[in-house]
């Protein structure tokens, strides 16, 4: 019961704390660049005028359109619940990492077919370009879940993150750095942040995320910004769970889930400002250079199997 | 009476019946009897194989009906799986068979080909159950001949059909040659014909050669690259049953050849043997995908994404036969469960795409997806159903191909440290195979349903389209309800998987029996596809309602079409067009083949009155390793036609010739 509510409780939070994230990064990174910029609460102010506001569908789609909102907000709502951030067990029996990787890519498939339903040029130019980004990043995910599980002997993210919190020596071997910047990397390309994508661009020929959303209008484009900040907060609370678990609740008792909240938090607010400051720093690649960036990182996920083999 | 007996006898009395009656019935109920006949008898094969698969023994001995050795019949649990594979697929086929070749279908509905269905379904049932090397060599020829002719069905209309059926009939000969040969060599080696007693007899002295022909034959059979190339044209120029028969059942006929003699008669053997197999397995994964991602044709789509899963297939058995030989049976029981589990679940999602694209092909008469669009208005059922095929076949959670995909993934994980430097490298890679294939499958079928179902039509012909006769979807939503059952219960096959391991010689159960949950034994995983699949549904719904609450009622309005009128169709991205970044990705493998053809003006050279501009992906390696083969053979068949010259004296200078030579072989002995 007390595992139910605190998945329950997990969700609601990390909803709440996904708008905050987004703010974060784009406040930072207005601060760097000598802007005022705006207020840390601002998404969430742009998220209740747009759930106010009349959605509008395009004349030629279908229910495919309709549908991929919820399917991504479902998608992360339900990763969002399961994986372990504020304790170091994975809630309601069992996230497992492949089935993360796999929620994670059926949320971007919805978007894909939606982008297709509009019938318009940008939406079918945004799906493939994404598509195409989706089906090269896949290889490195899993390679580098393979690095991280090896050692550990199962691809469960709680007996990985456990494994992790109760030996802090284990997460500074060789095979866990380069795995996580492999991961890193891979991260950049699924939240679709520079150098893979710009999400702040208003070119619709250097789009991808964005040209494949560019027909939502009202609470439709409500929940599919909501759950793109949500999907960065998976990811980046994954990135930080997995690499820097300390902090993670160990045990059952209400302080220390709490504690565990507070620590994840304030984790994911830091790699949020880090990636920002990051992304001052670097310019947006020709879509035909994403592929060579993205076989870089999956040379590192190979190296980092080889080495918790080798070295383990 | 036994209850695989009496199974089997209902399949095949049933499937005679049906042969039967196709030649005598009138052309408007050949459909509705023979779909049912049909059915019947998968559904009666099914029933055989769930009986044999808990337990059941079950055995027949005919001496007298082949001249010299007799046909021998038995079904055991690896028999089994396979028979309650076909003859579901038979049954969902039957089905379909009655609204495809019924009045509104557009399929076939001509005497042979009705009757050489139920043919081609109960020699398929024949295969599995066959127990020694004459009466499996009978039924697999049987299986070959009939599905030649089914594919060779409208070879009037079409040259490509024709082209395919050379191939087809080529290739699989050859296979059966390969196959004759290895199993002769095994029988002649050991001195018996039937199957239990080469499984009894200890290990054979040309294992390797016998194994390695078995291979070329079965792997040929189940469409592993390089021996794949009649697979793409075989399953895109028949009719869309047939190819859905061939693509579900058959091929996994070569699967269940290459169990049967690579772990049951050979009794397993080094480890190079199962190396192999995986390297063919890696090489079908890796290039069927990337085929499959830049096919126009559906159908050929459809063909070379069924490479691709059996290369999976392949790659899980060639891991368990690996770590069979490295000691580790918990792991290689779950490595060949994986692979088991996969045929089943790529027979489920198969038919119900190929039973979609039959018809989508009938009602709009182009399998071409560049021509399609805009079917989901107006065929809103097939549409829907082909949606959930394809997101099993992308191997997305929570479809029953992320399940086998995952399991997979847990045999290639949990390998013991120390087994070898062979196993500690092809390990990763093969992780690193099963991912990207998997992306570039999602890819893939974004591609398949996004630009061949949604949107605008891009053709008058898809403008047309209609929806099917309601036997179509019925059919449909059959496959499509077992996927569902496969995807939300797996472990129901757990006791049956459990008993295949241990008569394999593999390992003891690899999967514990549960409602709710895919536990695995002897290796530490679990995952609740239930309890995802109810997550994922309970949070769609609850988003759903919540929005609505919050916010005005919605409006359609014409997309922004950048301020110059109204978008056209031919705006719109088509499946080259998608699959255009990904293409240039893997140029060097695909090497497409571009043509320019720019036609000047009479008047001037500087004026340009049209620019045709061609682009064709051939199959490279089919160009690379069979065309110089047939290109020799074409030229040897040209120089031997000057020894039929048309002189009597160089003929009769032949017959004297041989006639030495016979006298000569005869004093010299």
């Amino acid at each position: 019961m007390t595992a139910w509510i605190v998945a329950i409780g997990q969700m609601l939070l990390l909803a709440m704390l996904a708008p905050v994230v987004v703010g974060v990064t784009k406040a930072v990174r207005a601060r760097l660049e000598g802007r005022a910029g705006g207020r840390l609460g601002q998404p969430w102010r742009d998220l209740r005028k747009l759930l106010r506001k009349q959605p509008i569908s395009p004349a030629d789609s279908g229910g495919f359109f309709l549908a991929a909102p919820l399917v991504l907000m479902g998608t992360s709502l339900v990763i969002a619940a399961i994986a372990p951030y504020f304790t170091a067990t994975s809630l309601l029996g069992g996230a497992d990492l492949l089935v993360v990787v796999g929620l994670l890519l059926l949320g971007t498939a919805a978007l894909a077919l939606a982008g297709l339903d509009t019938g318009t040029a940008f939406g079918g130019m945004g799906s493939s370009r994404e598509m195409t980004i989706a089906a090269l990043v896949e290889p490195t995910l899993l390679l580098a879940v393979f690095a991280l599980s090896a050692p550990v002997g199962s691809t469960e993210l709680g007996a990985i993150v456990a494994a992790g919190a109760t030996d802090p020596a284990a997460v500074f071997t060789p095979a866990s750095l380069l795995a996580a910047a492999a991961l890193g990397i891979a991260t950049l390309a699924e939240t679709s942040r520079i150098p893979v994508d710009n999400p702040s661009t208003h070119l619709e020929l250097t789009m991808v995320h964005e040209a494949m959303i560019l027909e939502y209008a009202g609470r439709d484009l409500a929940l599919v910004e909501w759950a793109s900040a949500l999907r960065l907060t998976i990811l980046l609370g994954l990135l930080a769970n997995l690499f820097a678990p300390w902090g993670v609740a160990t045990n059952d008792g209400l302080m220390w889930v709490v504690l565990g909240a507070a620590v994840f938090a304030g984790k994911v607010l830091f790699l949020a400002a880090a990636l920002a400051t990051a992304e001052v720093f670097a310019a947006k690649l020709r879509l035909f250079r994403v592929p060579e960036l993205l076989a870089g990182s999956f040379a590192l996920a190979l190296l980092a199997v080889l080495a918790s083999y080798v070295l383990a | 009476m036994n209850p695989i007996g009496s199974g089997l006898a209902l399949a095949f009395v049933l499937a005679g019946t049906a042969a039967f009656l196709a030649l005598m019935l009138p052309a408007g109920w050949r459909a509705r009897l023979v779909g049912p006949l049909t059915g019947a008898s998968g559904l009666g094969g099914a029933f055989a194989g769930g009986s044999a698969m808990s337990g059941a023994d079950w055995q027949l001995a005919l001496p007298q009906v082949l001249p010299l050795a007799g046909v021998e019949l038995a079904a055991d649990v690896l028999a089994g799986w396979f028979l309650l594979l076909i003859g579901v697929v038979t049954a969902v086929i039957g089905l379909y068979t009655i609204g495809y070749a019924g009045r509104d279908g557009g399929g076939p509905a001509s005497r042979p080909a009705m009757s050489l269905l139920p043919v081609f379904c109960g020699s398929m049932l024949l295969v599995p159950i066959a127990a020694s090397v004459s009466t499996f060599l009978l039924a697999w020829e049987l299986m070959a001949v009939a599905s030649l002719l089914l594919v060779l069905t409208r070879h009037r209309q079409h040259e490509s059909v024709r082209t395919a059926g050379i191939w087809y009939a080529a290739m699989t000969q050859a296979g059966f040659v390969t196959v004759l040969i290895g199993l002769w060599w095994l029988a002649a080696t050991v001195g018996t014909n039937s199957f239990d007693g080469l499984r009894s007899a200890e290990p054979a002295k040309h294992a390797t050669g016998i194994f390695l022909l078995c291979l070329i034959g079965f792997a040929s059979k189940a469409g592993a690259v390089p021996l794949h190339p009649w697979l793409p044209k075989a399953h895109a120029e028949a009719p869309s049953h047939v190819s859905a028969l061939m693509s579900a059942a058959m091929v996994k006929l070569g699967i269940y050849g290459l169990l049967r003699v690579g772990f049951d008669l050979l009794g397993g053997g080094p480890r190079w043997w199962w190396l192999v197999v995986a390297g063919l397995g890696v090489l079908s994964a890796l290039y069927g995908i990337v085929q499959a991602m830049v096919a126009n044709d559906l159908k050929r789509l459809l063909a070379f994404s069924t490479c691709e899963n059996v290369g999976l297939i392949l790659l899980g058995i060639g891991f368990a036969g690996m770590l069979v030989q490295s000691g580790q049976p918990a792991a290689a029981s779950v490595a060949v469960a994986a692979a088991l589990l996969h045929t089943a679940n790529h027979a489920g999602f198969k038919t119900l795409l190929f039973c979609g694209a039959g018809s989508v092909l009938h009602a709009t008469g182009t399998r071409d997806l560049d021509r399609l669009g805009g079917l989901s208005r107006r065929m809103p059922a097939t549409t829907a159903l082909v949606t959930f095929g394809a997101l099993a076949a992308a191997a997305l959670p929570p479809g029953n191909g992320f399940l086998s995909e995952w399991v997979l993934v847990q045999a290639l994980l949990h390998q013991a440290p120390g087994s070898g430097t062979v196993l500690t490298m092809a390990a990763p890679i093969g992780v690193a195979v099963i991912a990207l294939t998997a992306g570039i499958g999602v890819a893939t079928f974004v591609k398949a349903v996004g630009t061949g179902f949604l949107a605008r039509p891009r053709s008058a012909a898809a403008a047309q389209a209609h929806e099917s006769p309601p036997t179509m979807l019925a059919a449909m939503a059959v496959a499509a309800a077992l996927c569902a059952a496969l995807a939300l219960m797996p472990a129901v096959l757990a006791p049956a998987l459990g008993r295949l391991t241990e008569a394999l010689g593999i390992g003891a159960a690899p999967i514990n029996t549960s409602l709710t949950a895919l536990r695995l034994s002897g290796v530490t995983g679990a995952i609740r596809p239930l309890w995802i699949a109810l997550g994922l549904v309970a949070a769609i719904v609850v988003v759903g309602t919540a929005v609505r609450l919050a916010g005005a009622r919605r409006r359609r309005a014409i997309a922004w079409g950048c301020g110059d009128g109204p978008l056209t169709a031919r705006m719109e991205y088509t499946a080259t067009s998608y699959a255009e970044p990904l293409q240039r990705v893997f140029d060097d493998v695909l090497a497409p083949e571009r043509d320019v053809d720019v036609t000047h003006a009479e008047e001037s050279a500087y004026h340009l009155e049209a620019v045709t501009y061609r682009q064709r992906i051939p199959d490279r390696l089919e160009n690379r390793l069979y065309r110089p083969v047939i290109e020799l053979a074409h030229r040897v068949g040209l120089r031997a036609r000057d020894l039929a010259s048309g002189s009597i004296h160089r003929y009769l200078g032949y017959m004297l010739a041989a006639l030495v030579i016979v006298l000569v072989a005869g004093v010299a002995r």
